[in-house]
């Protein structure tokens, strides 16, 4: 909202006095830089706020994985395959402390599938803080902690908080693992956007001509093409032996290729219409070096901008990653993430059986609805003429 | 303006040609080639095949020719109408996509269809009653719709409906129909089963457009050929519709030509869920065995489909703005 | 509800406010003023003063957050005088006058048309509108009003777009368009501020023919005091939405009592001024719109004011004889005659020279 309302010409002073009935208010804004303002901006918009903050969530998530899950998330267990998620009874004779019940499978000889019963005569407490497998916290520390535990019992193959999949995998332990691929791969994925997309954008804008129209054209090209056929083409041809984290880098790399793209065309306009502006030629006539007008002058005017189109292009990865994944073309097993999480959701009859195998739509949603609003709210915090 | 037209034509072209190397190189990409997939899957049935036997399939398959002259044989026949064999099938590619193919661009087509119908009107309905209860619903349903990638909306979709109606919505016909010749009653049974996929693959896209269109409007409301409109004494509905709807509609236009990829992409993904059939599965199986004609001629009529979709935006854009009419661009 | 008749239409005491979340703008604060038939009323002020947003008032065209709150606008039509306050912002009467009997013309034409409807397009529907008029008739009558405001090859313009046009050509069009239902008041606001001089006098010219030629009123709008001079008979002075002087253009002029009028008068450049002497200025800015002062909104500024009184009371329009109306507390007799206790004539700003 700008601070003049709507539709009242913004009044203009007629003489060189100190001005009569400034508000504390207008001093700091005349004064603020570019990004207090941006930030001011940005608080306003509530929900991309909120958004921001479940992002960051989601992050601690990614870093501590191995604290927040509590099995093993490659321990299969046929006795436990799609096993329903166990109820947590918070309360026990009237305090509060959380139990479950051990779960016993059984094979049901008419239908011949498992079906599971809560022994109630055992409990197992639940515990904080409980000592389960060890980890290296962040890669380096060696620790052992987990953030939920049972008591006095082993927690691998008793406690299922979110079911079972087809192999008797907790599914929790999984999600939080696959939690921590998908965000990472699109933020692999977004970087090297970035960089193209500014790389090509940025000479393509900036020196215009033949390098201009070259670039144009493969990208128009590009663009039409149905980037799933494409993807799907590229994943295909990935060779079935190559290690988890080729193919983790592999499809990476296949994403950024059309991430780029729209990235360019922001860059690449942005740099076209500021490239006639006034204050360009004055700093090339005051003799200002190529990369000092485009780095001192230029670019603090669009990172905004870029910032915003980024944050909305991680979505796209995301989405993306997890498309390929599910169809089988992406990241494989023993690699997890979203997608292959939901690739065992693909068969109806199964699912319909156990709908808690597509517990991962649920990160997926969450994640991708932040992401949109924080960009939007980015974008328009950035927007210069934005009221 | 002939220009203009003559440039998009042009670039069409060289798209088309682009897409059908890409295409092949595709194909060409996965290490081994059909033969040794081929082979493979006999070895895991319990036939061996020797190498002379090998030698001979590759010759007679024409795949130890040199990759260009490959791509110029296939190229030629494609133009030619000949889409070659499908090796998996052992039947001509044509005979194998068959409906597939056309049915994919009525789904798309309907899927683009349902986007416009529903995002202009809410579009402008959000920019008029900016801030409105009916503002804040729509443009909470536009962001859900965004954020929920369609197959998983599809596949939620098919678990309501397989848990509570206990009946299935996939697919496009009525089992009688499914082999049936073409007739009129099926093609009304095709139009019965036609909104829950063109609605599953067009909620994103409209998400998409209805956020730009209110956008749009927005900026077009504020400017003063508007309250000229007023000052003459037309009625505010007029005003609206008559000239910052108008305006705002163009950049929507060429948002539209890109709609085109990302729906076909959406399309392939949400058959396989839905089961649908379109060239989706067909194009996952022929990818992951090398079947390289089937594959790569799905691959070139997309594109080609693609490409020529956004001919069509750009000549319907063209046709609402009349400065690219008169300058070449806008 | 009366109007003398010799007034066509009149405004009193309109009060437009803007309410937002930071605050409520009163754009146009108690104004009132006459236009008479066949005759230039040119509303004069600085920018943010509330002009524009009186003549987007008097058509019902303002818009949200904006709100007519008070005050009436009395127009004097066929059937009698109506109030356009009372009238429906949609309604069918509304915008029977809109376009109709009440012309306005817009100071940046090229904007104020559409640019992807040709000019003719939006010539030809503001006629049929108004007119009952078939299509080919209704084109002959577009070809007419541009011949009227001097447009030729007036056939082959209209299927031109606004940007096509020269500026010069355009804003005629603009005249051409408002003038389209027969208007008796063309409102012009601020017409030639996006021209260059030479058009401008053109412009200027035009207008005038227009209303000798059709006898229409002309309500002209103007932060230029040399358009006044040329154009109006009658001038309004605004400030801060509220009218502080009005009259006759020649009192206006070599009798100003307000001392904002005086003010203004005094900083125009002129031809016989020493040269290299500084230009007198008003000292100080307009108030921020949140923070109007109390009393005489222009006290803050005023050389004269009186300490106790310009700072409380808000003056009322005094009528000094002969149409010459001024709200100025040096000319309120009590109010002279009775500073508040301890006050005494001296000035709280001073005026640069």
């Amino acid at each position: 909202m700008s601070v003049v309302a709507d539709n009242v010409e913004v009044p203009v002073a007629v003489a060189p006095s100190p001005p009569i009935s400034a508000t504390p208010g207008d001093e700091r804004i005349s004064v603020a830089s570019q990004w207090q303002l941006m930030w001011w901006r940005f608080r306003r918009h509530k929900v991309a706020m909120a958004a921001a903050v479940v992002i960051a969530l989601f992050y601690v998530v990614v870093v501590f994985a191995d604290f927040l899950a509590y099995a093993d998330p490659f321990a299969s267990d046929s006795q436990k395959t799609l096993l329903p998620p166990q109820p947590i009874h918070l309360f026990d004779d009237g305090a509060f402390r959380p139990f479950v019940h051990p779960v016993i499978g059984v094979r049901d000889f008419t239908t011949f599938q498992r079906v599971y019963k809560e022994d109630t005569s055992r409990k197992m407490y639940l515990q904080l803080l409980a000592r389960g497998n060890e980890y290296r916290l962040f890669g380096l520390i060696p620790a052992n902690a987990h953030l939920i535990g049972l008591q006095g019992n082993p927690v691998e193959g008793n406690l299922f908080i979110l079911g079972a999949d087809l192999q008797g995998r907790d599914l929790w332990s999984r999600l939080v693992f696959s939690t921590q691929t998908s965000l990472t791969i699109g933020l692999v994925g977004v970087a090297l956007s970035l960089f193209l997309g500014v790389l090509l954008g940025g000479i393509s804008g900036y020196y215009g001509g033949i390098a201009d129209t070259v670039i144009q054209r493969v990208i128009e090209v590009l663009w039409s093409i149905p980037a799933i056929p494409l993807w799907m083409g590229l994943a295909a041809a990935m060779p079935r032996d190559w290690s988890v984290i080729q193919v983790y880098l592999a499809i990476t790399v296949i994403l950024s290729l059309v991430g780029w793209m729209r990235l360019a065309r922001v860059v690449r306009g942005r740099f076209l219409s500021l490239r006639n502006e006034d204050f360009v030629k004055a700093a090339e006539l005051a003799g200002a070096s190529t990369p000092r007008v485009i780095f001192v002058h230029m670019v603090p005017l669009f990172l905004s901008h870029i910032i915003a189109a980024t944050t909305l292009a991680l979505p796209l990865m995301i989405i993306s990653e997890t498309a390929l994944s599910f169809l089988g073309l992406g990241l494989r097993p023993p690699a997890m993430s979203w997608g292959v999480l939901l690739q065992q959701a693909q068969n109806i009859q199964t699912v319909a059986l156990s709908p808690w195998l597509m517990i991962a739509a649920v990160p997926v949603t969450i994640v991708i609805l932040a992401f949109n609003f924080l960009g939007d709210g980015l974008r328009d915090a950035a927007d210069p003429y934005g009221v | 303006m002939v220009t203009y037209l003559a440039r998009r034509i042009g670039l069409g072209l060289l798209t088309i040609w682009a897409v059908s190397v890409l295409s092949f190189v595709i194909i060409q990409l996965p290490p081994g080639d059909f033969v040794s997939a081929y082979i493979a899957k006999l070895e895991v049935q319990g036939t061996a095949v020797s190498q002379a036997e090998a030698n001979a399939l590759r010759a007679q398959y024409g795949l130890d020719d040199p990759m260009v002259v490959q791509y110029a044989k296939w190229i030629v026949q494609v133009v030619q109408g000949n889409f070659g064999q499908s090796l998996d099938y052992a039947r001509p590619v044509a005979d194998v996509i068959g409906d597939r193919l056309w049915l994919t661009m009525v789904v798309t087509l309907a899927a683009i269809l349902f986007t416009w119908v529903v995002a202009l009107p809410i579009g402008i309905y959000s920019a008029v009653r900016q801030y409105s209860i009916g503002d804040y619903f729509f443009t909470f349903i536009g962001f859900f719709g965004l954020a929920v990638p369609t197959f998983l909306l599809a596949l939620v979709l098919m678990y309501f409906s397989v848990v509570i109606f206990n009946a299935s919505v996939g697919g496009l016909f009525s089992p009688e129909y499914v082999n049936a010749p073409w007739s009129l009653e099926k093609v009304w049974d095709l139009a019965k089963h036609m909104p829950i996929p063109a609605i599953v693959l067009g909620l994103a896209g409209t998400a998409e457009l209805m956020r730009i269109m209110r956008a749009n409007l927005l900026d077009e409301l504020r400017k003063p050929y508007v309250m000229t409109a007023r000052a003459k004494g037309l009625s505010e509905r007029r005003v609206i519709l008559k000239y910052p709807v108008r305006v705002a509609l163009n950049p929507f236009a060429s948002t539209i030509a890109f709609l085109f990829p990302q729906v076909v992409s959406g399309t392939i993904i949400v058959s396989l869920v839905l089961g649908l059939p379109t060239v989706g599965p067909v194009l996952l199986t022929a990818l992951l065995s090398q079947d390289m004609f089937l594959a790569g001629t799905i691959v070139l009529l997309i594109g080609v489909m693609t490409v020529l979709g956004i001919l069509v935006s750009d000549l319907v854009l063209v046709w609402l703005d009349p400065r690219i009419r008169l300058f070449g661009h806008d | 509800m009366t109007i003398p008749d010799d007034v066509l239409i009149s405004v009193r005491d309109l009060q437009t406010h803007f309410v937002s979340d930071e605050g409520t703008t009163r754009a146009v604060d108690g104004a009132s003023f006459d236009v008479r038939p066949g005759k230039t009323l040119g509303i004069v002020g600085e920018t943010g003063c509330g002009k524009s947003v009186t003549a987007r008032s008097i058509l019902r065209i303002v818009e949200r957050p904006g709100r007519i709150v008070g005050g009436e606008i009395l127009l004097r039509r066929a059937k009698g005088v109506v109030d356009l306050v009372d009238l429906d912002p949609d309604g069918r009467e509304i915008r029977q006058i809109r376009g109709g009997e009440i012309g306005l013309v817009f100071q940046e034409p090229m904007t104020s048309f559409s640019p992807v409807h040709t000019v003719g397009d939006q010539v030809i529907e503001a006629i049929r509108l108004h007119k009952k008029l078939d299509a080919a008739k209704a084109r002959a009558r577009a070809i007419e009003l541009f011949g009227m405001v001097g447009i030729n090859r007036a056939a082959g313009r209209l299927g031109e777009y606004s940007w096509q046009m020269s500026g010069g050509i355009r804003q005629r069009a603009m005249i051409a368009m408002a003038l389209a239902g027969g208007p008796r008041l063309l409102i012009a606001d601020e017409p030639t501020t996006a021209l260059d001089v030479t058009t401008q006098a053109q412009i200027l010219d035009l207008l005038r023919r227009l209303q000798r030629e059709t006898g229409m009123a002309i309500m002209l709008i103007t932060h230029d005091l040399g358009v006044i001079a040329e154009m109006a008979d009658d001038v309004v002075v605004m400030y801060l939405g509220r009218v502080v002087e009005q009259g006759p253009v020649d009192k206006i002029f070599h009798e100003p009592k307000h001392p904002y009028t005086s003010a203004l008068l005094r900083s125009i450049p002129g031809v016989q001024n020493q040269a290299r002497v500084m230009l007198p200025t008003i000292a100080g800015s307009i108030p921020h719109p949140f923070a109007r002062p109390a009393g005489c909104p222009f006290h803050p500024r005023c050389t004269e004011a009186i300490k106790g009184v310009s700072d409380v009371v808000v003056p009322e329009q005094i009528d000094l004889g002969g149409r010459h109306v001024v709200a100025c507390h040096l000319y309120d007799a009590e109010a002279a005659r009775e500073p508040a206790a301890g006050a005494a004539r001296e000035p709280t700003a001073g005026a640069a020279r």
